[in-house]
């Protein structure tokens, strides 16, 4: 519709008329409940071809992304599946989330002067993921290479709408991202982050603990609130995206175990030794 | 010219759903055009004669932001950027000067003169060749002007102000394109380009052309005309506070 003929819908009071599409306050309820944007009115998304995060890519690599909240221990889950696949002979490149050095400056800038709102939080990680996705995720995996990301676009999905962005919004922007073949999902109750966070360093990093949501001054507490919401919308992300939940609460090797047993499954039919196919596609569809 | 109807502000897309609702009484006015048309200099000579008038104004300007200014000038002199970490860049500049400047300034009441807005991200990112669908979801949690003035011309005619001026940039000229032979082929094709999008642009978006060809005094006054008609029906409407002028959410 021309810019100019839109409606105008007014916030409050008026009917907003039939032809308006409603839309439904994205803003986090005190509980943490997170309203998911309008799943049957979609407009122009809804009617739009599948989008690349829920079309298999078509690349000879894999891609094998871990999410979780911190202190879930996902990283240390990584390392030993790296371990493991690099002992094997597997070809492994490793990508870490907010590790570009394109917005490094504005970031930490960002974060100091605390001068970064849910908005410009969310878009400079997506500057950073857009960068690592053209120079650390596509070449390799185009090359036939195993992937391994250290937090993927679900932790935008889950943090930026626990900031309070729109969750549509946040898919949007995040919708060059390609979809991964396996992403683990390190499911932790906060109370047992919370204990490891503390266990190994004094204090809770302000973002991490959302501080700069406001919802409380004292930063464990704020920590326990913010991360709950994000653990919350982990949990529907999970049946969203087909995130494979893992018990970060069990023992670090029998985790190891389910973590290599499920990458098993999806390297069962990749071909290591296959040299560069053309611009690295598969002849045949996954 | 028809006169500028005035509307209660109204957010492009989702907005900013986690900022309460304040009334924005103050003036939006967004002033777009190719680089090297002279949008700078008739911006200069705009903001005195608003504050003669009494107006209060405050100037926000393309990737002027403190957050993001440093790392799009540094990003630009390297070779590192794509169009989607361009587009991504221009987005978090435009939505830190959204919520720090353009937004608390509504809100005190002032007229905010933007120098350039979400249209050359949509006009660059076009002829760049992003998903224009993309770029424009990425842009939702942006504010509609009140009013657009688009300073139009043609590439003949921007050439030589262009070369009289600061001279053709590398950026500006679309050399990481590689449209053109040299420098001036790839401006004259790049520089085409985005104009052809611009006026395809003001159809769409309702801004109000005007000819940028014109002599400078001229060009002012034709700006302050439209300017002047604008503030005059929005004063009309809103003065008795009835029209509730907080910003709305829609959606296309």
């Amino acid at each position: 519709m021309p810019e100019k003929d839109r409606p105008v819908i007014e916030t409050a009071g008026s009917p907003g008329g039939p032809a308006a599409p409603e839309l439904p306050a994205a803003v986090p309820s005190p509980n943490g409940d997170v309203i998911p944007s309008s799943t049957g009115s979609k407009s122009a998304a809804g009617t739009a071809p599948k989008t690349l995060l829920e079309t298999p890519h078509p690349y000879r690599g894999r891609l094998i992304c871990v999410e979780g909240i911190d202190g879930s221990g996902k990283s240390t889950q990584l390392l030993l599946l790296e371990r493991w696949l690099r002992s094997r002979g597997y070809p492994v490149h490793f990508t870490e989330w907010n590790s570009s050095r394109l917005v490094r400056r504005s970031m930490q800038r960002g974060k100091k002067k605390n001068l970064l709102t849910p908005t410009t939080f969310s878009l400079l990680h997506a500057v950073d993921f857009a960068d690592r996705l053209t120079y650390q995720i596509l070449p390799p995996l185009k090359a036939g290479m195993i992937v391994l990301a250290d937090r993927y676009v679900y932790t935008a999905f889950a943090r930026d709408v626990a900031r309070g962005v729109h969750p549509e919004w946040v898919r949007a922007v995040y919708s060059p991202a390609l979809r991964p073949d396996l992403t683990l999902y390190f499911r932790v109750p906060i109370d047992v982050s919370l204990e490891r966070l503390l266990a190994g360093r004094a204090k809770l990093k302000y973002h991490e603990a959302g501080m700069d949501v406001g919802l409380s001054t004292d930063p464990v507490e704020s920590f326990r609130m913010f991360q709950s919401r994000v653990l919350e919308i982990y949990d529907q992300l999970t049946l969203e995206f087909g995130m494979c939940p893992i018990d970060a609460t069990a023992e670090i090797p029998n985790q190891q175990r389910v973590v290599r047993t499920m990458v098993q499954e999806i390297l069962r039919d990749y071909d290591r030794n296959r040299g560069s196919g053309k611009n690295g596609v598969t002849s045949h569809s996954r | 010219m028809a006169s500028h109807p005035t509307r209660a502000k109204t957010w492009y897309g989702h907005g900013l759903p986690y900022l309460p609702k304040k009334r924005l009484p103050g003036h939006l006015i967004a002033i777009e055009g190719t680089d090297g048309v002279g949008r700078s200099a008739q911006i200069e000579l705009l903001r005195p004669w608003l504050e003669l008038e009494g107006y209060a104004v405050s100037n926000t300007g393309w990737t002027r932001s403190p957050l993001l200014s440093e790392t799009i000038n540094e990003a630009k002199a390297g070779h590192r950027l794509t169009v989607t970490t361009f587009s991504l860049l221009y987005a978090a500049d435009f939505a830190d000067r959204l919520e720090h400047e353009i937004l608390p300034a509504l809100q005190a009441g002032f007229i905010v003169i933007a120098d350039r807005y979400m249209y050359t991200a949509f006009a660059r990112n076009s002829v760049m060749g992003a998903d224009p669908q993309w770029t424009r979801e990425v842009f939702g949690m942006a504010l509609v002007p009140d009013l657009v003035l688009y300073l139009d011309i043609d590439v003949e005619s921007l050439i030589p102000r262009v070369i009289m001026g600061k001279g053709m940039d590398y950026w500006e000229s679309g050399m990481h394109l590689a449209l053109g032979i040299d420098l001036f082929d790839s401006f004259e094709r790049y520089q085409g380009r985005l104009i052809d999008e611009y006026r395809r642009l003001s159809g769409e978006f309702g801004f109000v052309s005007v000819d940028a060809r014109l002599p400078i005094e001229e060009l002012q006054s034709e700006l302050r005309k439209h300017i002047a008609e604008y503030l005059s029906g929005a004063n009309d409407k809103s003065r008795p506070d009835s029209a509730d002028n907080r910003a709305s959410t829609r959606k296309e």
